[in-house]
């Protein structure tokens, strides 16, 4: 049993809190957020961000950081964006959207900075 | 003018087999794959298996006088040789829409996989496609939700969705069995599935399973902060049973309920969807008895038709095969029908084994479920040859890793996340695949456990049943 190890997760645990896609790896770096946006730009969706405190992550409306920005292709302009909201809202969770108006669906979704979860 | 009567036995090609006939795009066409018996013509055959699958019997009689046999008939239009194979040949068969009830997948399957599989001029048969004209599939109701509706109740965008079903697949007790499933979900996964013969039996009766499994996604739900769930089996010995476990699996909350589409039958099938569409629940759907029906290439219904059936029927998730794991299934081939569950339209494809244009309207897509013996090593082939919308099931694949079912799940989490992660990054994950899941693994020592565990595991035997494309 010594090399077994133990699952470490539970309600008091708020580091057992995940947030969907990409939660359980490590934080992206910049350079990983930008390869994320250039997927979206690549896929022809319209990037949006959003963010919400941690504690109320699981609800389905985040509050949207301005508008999906229709059309935009500039990945350096997407990413300032992305930080000016992260800025604004440190103690948020800010989340990349990548908006396929095709599928009506989200066709990216993932959390690009992480806030500090306490719940 | 009006004709004569004239009593006897005609030849069936002479009212039933019409080469000058253009398929009207109304019509529901079908292929057949058809071994004569020796000695019998090729438009014989065909036009014998068109006669028997919708107007004709083997005599003439004078009640066929009183309607319009030529506007109800079904007709053999086309005749193909099989490459590869002299000893059968592909026929295809234009039947009028007025032929088949509104809505009625059982209707459609009752003639054309009816009496005419047991034809006695006929040494096997296998219906290799059907091509449902959008004017008939718009009268069915099709998938419950759909996958954009599906994605937005559960909040799973971007990557495929991960599943886990329960083993043994009989003799735990409820309160054991919601254990591995709680396990599983607080792990990562988004699902857990009841295996597809769990239904209610003297060991853990339904009522007891659901109210178990439900305290688990809920716990699971609240440690992690994503949405769960669980297919709960309902299929029963009558329809009514199956309402009942169906209305109590939505009493107490669950987001999805499962089926198994082919034992249970399809009338029950299409009642299922039907409710789960009015009462907001997702419907996952298994295939037991599939294999009888498709896995001989001379004989009986090729799952591209399963397919289409189900779709049509309703359901929103339907395994589909995993290319790469321990069942069947043939690469090229199951990128076709795993099309066929999704997209809107798909092109006629005989490499891919699609014999018709198929238009779906504005009928929902099925997700396709890949399960059977897969593990985190296939993780990269599987996000290549499925894309986002599939559920990747991995059941010894999860419960099977060395720290038990939440590490196992957490490990197929990082897998899949960091494969998905690569391919956005323009990286080919199946060349790439070892490097990626090495890298994730230094940050997840679950997903190393795993890798080692499963290392030298393959399932690299040769299909049965492959594509007919090489000629000899």
């Amino acid at each position: 049993m010594s090399d077994m190890q133990d699952y470490k997760s539970s309600l008091s645990n708020t580091d057992s809190r995940k947030f969907e896609t990409f939660s359980y790896l490590p934080e992206m770096s910049p350079e990983q957020i930008r390869e994320q946006i250039k997927y979206i730009v690549s896929k022809g969706w319209n990037p949006g961000i959003e963010h919400c405190e941690p504690e109320n992550a699981f609800q389905n409306y985040w509050y949207m950081w301005k508008l999906p920005m229709f059309g935009e292709t500039d990945v350096d302009a997407i990413l300032a964006e992305c930080d000016a909201c992260h800025k604004a809202h440190p103690n948020n969770h800010v989340r990349l959207m990548g908006f396929d108006n095709y599928a009506q669906s989200a066709g990216a979704s993932m959390v690009i900075y992480r806030g500090e979860i306490k719940a | 003018m009006a004709k004569a009567y004239s009593a006897g036995v005609k030849e069936y090609r002479e009212t039933y087999w019409m080469p000058e006939y253009t398929p009207k795009d109304t019509d529901i066409l079908a292929c057949f794959k058809i071994t004569p018996q020796d000695g019998v013509p090729r438009e014989e055959v065909a036009a014998a298996v068109a006669a028997e699958s919708s107007t004709g019997t083997w005599t003439t009689v004078w009640t066929d006088l009183l309607t319009d046999l030529d506007y109800y008939k079904g007709r053999a239009y086309a005749i193909e040789d099989v490459p590869g194979d002299d000893t059968c040949f592909y026929a295809f068969v234009a039947y009028p829409i007025d032929l088949f009830e509104e809505g009625s997948v059982v209707n459609v399957l009752t003639s054309l996989v009816g009496n005419v599989f047991g034809f006695k001029a006929l040494r096997a048969l296998r219906l290799e496609d059907i091509r449902f004209p959008v004017a008939y599939v718009m009268t069915c109701n099709g998938p419950p939700q759909g996958i954009q509706v599906e994605r937005d109740i559960m909040n799973k965008y971007g990557r495929p969705l991960l599943g886990c079903t329960i083993k043994p697949k009989l003799g735990l007790s409820a309160k054991n069995y919601g254990r591995a499933c709680y396990e599983g979900l607080r792990g990562g996964l988004d699902f857990t599935k009841d295996d597809e013969n769990v239904n209610s039996q003297p060991f853990m009766r339904w009522k007891h399973r659901f109210d178990f499994v439900m305290e688990a996604i809920l716990k699971a739900e609240a440690e992690t902060g994503e949405r769960k769930g669980h297919y709960l089996n309902v299929t029963a010995p009558t329809s009514d049973e199956m309402m009942r476990r169906a209305e109590y699996a939505k009493e107490i909350g669950a987001p999805i309920i499962m089926h198994d589409y082919l034992t249970g039958g399809l009338s029950a099938n299409t009642q299922l969807a039907k409710w789960c569409q009015d009462n907001g629940m997702l419907l996952h759907i298994h295939r037991a008895m599939h294999a009888v029906l498709d896995r001989n290439p001379h004989h009986g219904i090729h799952f591209r038709v399963l397919t289409k059936i189900l779709r049509l029927s309703g359901g929103d998730h339907l395994h589909s095969g995993t290319v790469v794991g321990k069942l069947e299934g043939d690469r090229d081939a199951t990128l076709g029908w795993i099309d066929t569950m999704r997209d809107s339209y798909i092109k006629e494809d005989r490499s891919r084994g699609l014999f018709f244009d198929q238009d779906w309207g504005s009928m929902p897509g099925v997700i396709p479920v890949a399960s059977g013996g897969i593990h985190v090593w296939h993780m990269p082939a599987l996000v290549n040859i499925f894309g986002d919308d599939s559920v990747l099931q991995f059941g010894g694949g999860t419960l099977g890793h060395p720290w038990g079912n939440a590490a196992g799940a957490a490990a197929n989490r990082v897998a899949v996340e960091a494969c998905v992660e690569a391919r956005n990054q323009g990286r080919e994950l199946e060349k790439e695949g070892k490097d990626i899941l090495t890298a994730a693994a230094k940050h997840s020592p679950e997903l190393g456990a795993a890798m080692e565990t499963w290392k030298e595991i393959k399932f690299e035997f040769d299909t049965v049943d492959k594509l007919d494309v090489s000629h000899k």
